[in-house]
This record gives structure tokens, sequence and C-alpha cells, in this order.
């Protein structure tokens, strides 16, 4: 019971991440039906980003307080992150924007293999690994010879981050003119753009804000692994891809329960199966929901229409 | 209101066309005010643009590459800076976005408005283009002899496996996938599954039961196409991406299977010393029974490395010759039909399910061949082999050779194939950026961008055009523009 306990834990945080970068995927499918494949590398330059960053600040600034570290991390990640995908919108995918369905994929894949060899270029392509930021460890002694179940500070971290950054997102969508403008657009974008809502920038700023979250995703992967790579955007991309269509794509709840239970999945999956194969796990979900239910946990069904 | 416009009524204002002008611009999801801005290609808006694009330039790559990250000895991370190389991409950013404004867009809408006010002629066959197979199948033939006589035994190897074997391995894989891709319209991200089947197929079978590559070449291909059926079954009801990333998702697992299933494939290691393939069962090796002994040849791995040219020459054209035979049949009809409408396909009575297995056991039965030519070629396999990567540039030489022809993989296919390899050919690079300039190392970003940029230039593909299988009175090449791909 204590060890399950203890691999709910692993797995919250876990599926916290992926959530973040699954809303990326479900935003930008939602407004133009499009799967920015690129996004989990998108997610792996905000790590390069959060991590250059923190060298900075630690070894030319010489700031010592984590919680800073932490702060600045992330603001930076997700001001330059944003920056990033709006330009790779701009540049990749808005010229598509009229082409053929298949041409935006052809063309984020494209992007995908960019920018992964863009980074192992200009940064390497060894593992690059940081000492551990935060290191507390909260153990609540079981009655019994059990486990004793831990939380780690760090665990805790990526859970309130990603739960305070959900909320402000959903009022971020329900609330302001720019969420009633995706809203629209997602709906029928030309009758949007028969109604004044700018949709190049509604677009736009959806790359954005998806982009922002995987910042913070990046920023949080790298203080709970303490290493990046510049093949790291693939399998969480891949994972956080599944996510966001296990929770219904499109929906923005869902997607952070489906990285939640993705990365349950994968915490129990290797805890009581077997190791090697939690990616086998983790992507049969995914071809088995497709199957038995393309519309996901959360999402609408898809109505054919001729 | 209505006092206003009373007078109005018969003809329309001036206003109000102007009006309704903007509002079929806004209808076709552009902006009055962006249009106006796009038609201004003044010094002014070029070096304003050149700006912007500057500084967007040099807040996104400050951090990634005027900063490096760096091991030291105690391995630990330290920065190192980078800032004149920084400033040079800025300023190559800035010129770039400066000559796009002022030089290139004008260029470009003077020659859509050209386009437009003049019907674009139909493009027939000419006589060119009716004799470009013939030739261009004797060319490939003639190729191995003609290297051997300008480079002689050892510096042929080169040109004949590395440009040769290596490109008509990926014109193979490309054409098959073309039937699940090109025809049937069905999106394939995960095809590499296929060549890894037939590859390990051919390796363990080959190692363990000491068979033939003659009897396994078809094995391999039947396996695949098992396979193909296998992962077709339950994506039949999926469509356009979905399908795309559950074909995706099952590649992985069939790589992550192999990766870890070490007991028979051992695991990352791979399989080694997998048996060559024999010239009608004369073995190309030392021996006394071997190919050169035989033939009274010196004794060079050329002449097998050309005896592979050859064979894989003939699978590809095999696969060819097939693949646009069974597109004139009523199955290869069907595939079309699938990819054009597929609800208006099924109200036909044409049998959906059938249809779409065919395409994914054909498709994958091709990539089962190759693979297990691939692993007798190789003499070694490991799934580091088919990752997606693979995947990817198999599917991007199909969209790129314009879905569906068979002319246009084939240049794609050499094109980014033959351009990758040249790369590693050219030491003019080293001369200009120094000594320790790694041009290989640039291979897959150069790649990476080079399927963005003609996805931009050209995302019908370079081939732009094909011919109908059915057609009226007269045979006519009809833009790719006016095919519909399907939705998977």
């Amino acid at each position: 019971m204590e060890y399950f306990l203890q691999q709910l834990i692993n797995g919250l945080a876990l599926g916290s991440i992926y959530g973040l970068i699954a809303i990326g995927y479900t935003m930008v499918y939602g407004i133009i039906g499009m799967v920015n494949f690129a996004h989990g590398d998108v997610f792996m330059v905000s790590a390069f980003i959060a991590l250059i960053v923190f060298l900075v600040m630690t070894q030319w600034l010489g700031i010592q307080s984590v919680a800073l570290e932490l702060v600045v991390m992330m603001a930076i990640g997700m001001a330059l992150t944003g920056l990033w995908n709006w330009t790779i919108e701009k540049i990749a995918y808005r010229p598509l924007r009229g082409s053929f369905r298949l041409a935006p994929l052809i063309s984020a894949i494209g992007m995908s293999i960019t920018l992964s060899n863009f980074v192992q270029v200009v940064q390497g392509p060894r593992n690059k690994s940081i000492p551990p930021l935060v290191h507390d460890v909260i153990s609540f002694p079981t009655s019994g010879d059990g486990y004793p179940v831990t939380i780690s500070l760090k665990q805790i971290i990526v859970t309130v981050i990603t739960v305070v950054l959900l909320i402000a997102f959903w009022l971020l969508v329900q609330k302001t003119s720019l969420g009633r403008a995706q809203r629209a657009c997602e709906q029928d974008r030309r009758m949007a753009a028969l109604l004044g809502v700018d949709v190049d920038r509604t677009i736009s700023l959806t790359f954005v804000m998806g982009a922002a979250l995987a910042a913070v995703a990046g920023t949080l992967y790298l203080m709970y692994y303490g290493t990046v790579n510049f093949a790291d955007g693939f399998q969480p991309g891949i994972k956080a891809f599944t996510a966001a269509v296990l929770g219904g794509i499109g929906s923005l709840p869902g997607a952070m329960l489906g990285g939640i239970m993705i990365g349950l999945i994968e915490a129990l999956w290797s805890a009581y199966f077997s190791i090697d194969y939690k990616d086998v796990a983790a992507f049969s979900v995914l071809i088995i929901v497709l199957i038995f239910m393309p519309q996901g946990i959360l999402g609408r069904p898809d109505v054919e229409k001729v | 209101m209505a006092v206003e416009t009373e007078g109005a009524v018969p003809s329309t204002p001036e206003g109000a066309q102007i009006e309704d002008e903007a509002r079929i611009a806004a209808a076709a999801g552009e902006i009055p005010r962006a249009r106006a801005r796009a038609q201004e290609h003044g010094i002014g808006r070029g070096v304003r643009e050149g700006l912007l694009a500057a500084f967007v330039a040099l807040a996104m790559l400050a951090p990634l590459v005027g900063l490096q990250t760096d091991e030291d000895i105690n391995n630990k991370l330290i920065l190192k800076t980078r800032w004149p190389l920084l400033a040079l991409i800025v300023i190559v950013v800035a010129v770039v976005r400066f000559l796009m404004i002022t030089v290139l867009a004008p260029r470009r809408a003077a020659r859509k408005e050209a386009k437009a006010s003049g019907r674009a002629a139909a493009a027939t066959p000419s006589g060119l283009r009716r004799f470009f197979v013939p030739f261009a199948i004797a060319a490939l033939f003639a190729y191995p002899p003609v290297v051997l006589a300008l480079s002689g035994i050892q510096g042929s190897l080169k040109w004949v496996d590395n440009f040769g074997i290596q490109i008509l391995i990926y014109v193979m894989l490309a054409w098959g996938l073309n039937v699940v891709v090109g025809f049937a319209g069905l999106l394939d991200l995960g095809y590499v599954a296929f060549y890894a089947v037939g590859a390990y197929s051919y390796a363990l079978l080959a190692i363990h039961f000491h068979l033939s590559f003659w009897v396994l070449l078809p094995l391999a291909g039947i396996f695949s196409a098992t396979w193909g059926i296998i992962l077709g079954f339950p994506v039949l009801r999926l469509r356009g991406d979905y399908l795309a990333i559950v074909t995706l998702a099952f590649g992985e697992i069939i790589r992550l299977i192999l990766l870890n299933w070490r007991s028979l494939t051992n695991g990352g290691f791979g399989i080694t010393s997998i048996p060559k393939v024999t010239f009608f069962g004369i073995p190309f090796d030392a021996s006394q029974n071997g190919f050169a002994h035989l033939f009274h040849l010196p004794l060079s791995s050329a002449y097998y490395k050309i005896f592979l040219y050859y064979l894989i020459l003939l699978l590809a054209l095999l696969t060819a010759v097939v693949t646009t035979r069974l597109r004139r049949l009523p199955i290869g009809r069907a595939w079309e039909s699938l990819r054009e409408d597929e609800i208006a396909c099924r109200s036909l009575g044409i049998n959906t399910t059938n249809t779409k297995l065919t395409a994914f056991a054909i498709g994958a039965m091709f990539g089962g061949f190759a693979g297990s030519f691939f692993s007798a070629r190789q003499g070694y396999i490991s799934p580091e082999s088919f990752t997606f990567i693979e995947s990817a540039l198999i599917i991007a030489i199909v969209v790129l050779g314009g879905m569906g022809s068979m002319i246009g993989i084939a240049v794609a296919a050499a094109v980014m194939l033959g351009g990758i390899e040249m790369l590693r050919e050219l030491t003019v690079l080293k001369a200009v950026f120094g000594p320790d300039f790694e041009p290989t190392q640039y291979r897959m970003l150069i790649f990476g961008l080079a399927m963005v940029i003609i996805m931009l230039w050209r995302p019908r593909g370079l081939v732009g055009s094909r011919t109908p299988t059915i057609f009226l009175l007269q045979r006519k090449s009809i833009s790719a523009d006016m095919v519909r791909e399907g939705h998977g």
C-alpha cells in the first residue's frame, strides 16, 4: 500500500510535466487543427534556455537563492520560448495554412528535426547535468515495516506550480477577450474574422501561450531530473501528445487529466511490471484510446460531415 | 438609416464597394490592414522589418548561440561566450529579411499577377518527358561500369555503395510507402517498423536456420505484410492526423521491443555477422568456390557492392512496376478513390476495410523486402537504424517528390540523400571554416531545414503534376493542386 502510494506521488509529479506540455498541443490542435509536431522540441529548447539562465545566475551573478533562480528561469524561459514558437509559427506554419492538410504536419516534422539538431550543433551532444537545486524530502513514517512514503519538495513544487498555472490559464481562456477570441476561432475561423477578431494574432498568441507552458515544464523538468539533452524533446513530446489525445484533444482540463494519467500509468507500470517497457505501455494506451474512444475522456465527439 | 440609404439603392456607392472588397478579403482569412501593409515594398519597411528580425533573432539566439555550455575538468558545467558568432548570425538574419522585403516580395507579387492575368497553359507530356524513364533506367544500369572505369576498383566502392545503394534503398522504401501515402492517402509515420521487421526476420532466420537470402526475401516480405495487416486492423477507423500518430506510436513500440527483448535481438548491441547474399549460390569470399576465384577477377569487395547495386536496383524497379500496375487494377482505383473521398468511396460499395488493409500490407511488404536487403548488405543491424528519423526521412521523400509521382520520389530521394552524402565530400567547406569544421554534424540540421523550406516553396512537391490514371480522350498531366489528398 505504501509502495503504491509512493508510486502515485511520483506519477503525479511526472504527469504534471506531461500535462503542461500537452496543453500546448491541445490548444494548437483546437484552434488550427494541426498536430504541432515540433512542440516537444520547443519544450527541449526551453529546458536549455532554463539551463543557461541558471548557469548565468549562479556562475556570473552569484545568486544563491533557489526560489529566485527558479522564478527567473521560468520568467525568462517563458518569454524566450514564446518568442521561439511565435517565430516558428510565422515562418513554418502560417504560409501553409491554406495548403493541403499534411503540409503543416510535414513542415512541423522538419522543424522538430531542425530544432533538436540545431541545439545539438550549438550546445553539443552530451547530457548537460546540474547539481540538484532542491533536495528536501518530507518523510511519512508508516506503521509496521513498510516503506516510508516520501514526498520530495521538488515534487510539491512541480505540482503546485502546475495547479496554479492551470487555474491561471483556465481564467485566461474563459474570462479575457483573448480567450474569447481563441474560442471563437476554434469554432469558426472565418466567422470570427468577419466579426473583427484578428485571427492571425490570435493564432500567434496561442502558440506563444503553448510555448510559455512548455517553458515552465522545461524548467520543472530541469529541476526535477537535473539533466537535459538535445534529444529530450521527442519522447516527452509524444507522451504529452498521447496525454492530449487521451484527455480529449482541444480540451484544456482534458490535457491535464491525460497528462496525469500517462504519468501514473508510467510510474505504476515501471513499479509493478517492467521499467524497460514503460514507454511501450504509454504508446499502447495511445493506440487503445484512439481505437475505442477517439474523442478522448473530456473531448467532444467528432461529427463527420460530407 | 433607411432615409440615408434610400437614394443609394439602385447603384452601389463607392464606399460600399471598397467595404465589400475588405469583407471578401476578411472572409478569405486576411485582414485588410495586413494586406495593405504587405503591398508596401519600400526600403523603409525593409529596414524596419530587418531591424525587428535582428532583434528577435538576438533575443532567441543570445542564450543558445551566444553562450555555450561546456564541461570543465571536474565535469562541472561552465559557460563560454561566442558573441562574434552571435553577431554574425544576427546580421545575416537582418540582411536576409531586408532583402526578402525589398527584392523578393515585389518580384513574387509581380509573378503572381502575371500568372493571374494569363491562364497557365496545361502541361502536356513533352518528348523529353516520354523518353525520360527508359533513359534514366539505362543510365542507372550503366552507372557501376562507368564508375568502375572512371575511378578504379577501390575508388568505385564509395560511389557505388554510399551513393548508389544507399539512395536506391530509400527510393525503394519511398516507392513502397507511396502505396500507402500517395495512392491510398493514409499517412503512415511508422513505416520504418516494417523495414525493421524485414531486417530482423532476415538476420535472425539466416543466422539460426541458415536459410539463403533468396528464400528469406519473400518470407521477410510476408512477415512485414502480416504486420502491416496487424497494424491496419485497429487503425481502420482513424483518419488523418490521428492515423499518423498511431502509426508513429506503433513504429516506436516495435523499436522499443527490439531494443528490450534482449534474449532474441541482443538489444541495443544489435545483431552482428549476418550472412551475405550469394550470387546464385556462389559466395563472395576468398574461397576456391568464391566469386572472384571462379570468374578470375582480383579479390575485391567492389564486386560484391556492384552485385548488391544491381540487386537493389532490380528490387526497386520491381516495386515500381508492381505498384504502377496495381494502380491501374480495380484495387488501385479503389485506393485512389479512398484518398479522394472516403465517404463517397464507401457509398459506391467499395469495401474500405479491404482497401485499406491491402494498401498497408503491400506497402509493408516492400518495406520488408528493403529491410532484408538492408540487413544482408550491412551485415549488422541494431534498433538504432530504425528510429523515427528514418520514417520522417522516407515520408519527407514521398511528400517532397510530390505524393503519387514515381519519378518525383526517385528524384527527391537522390536530391536529399545525395545532398547529404555530398556534404561529406565537400572539402571546400573545410578550407573556408577551418580544419575543425565537420560538415557531417550539420547533416540532420540541413535535412530538417530543407524539409521546411521545400514545403514552403513547393508544398505539392518537386514534381507537382501527375498523369491521372483514368482519362477521357487525351492523356495530359494535371497540376497536383487539383488532386485532393486523402484525410486518412
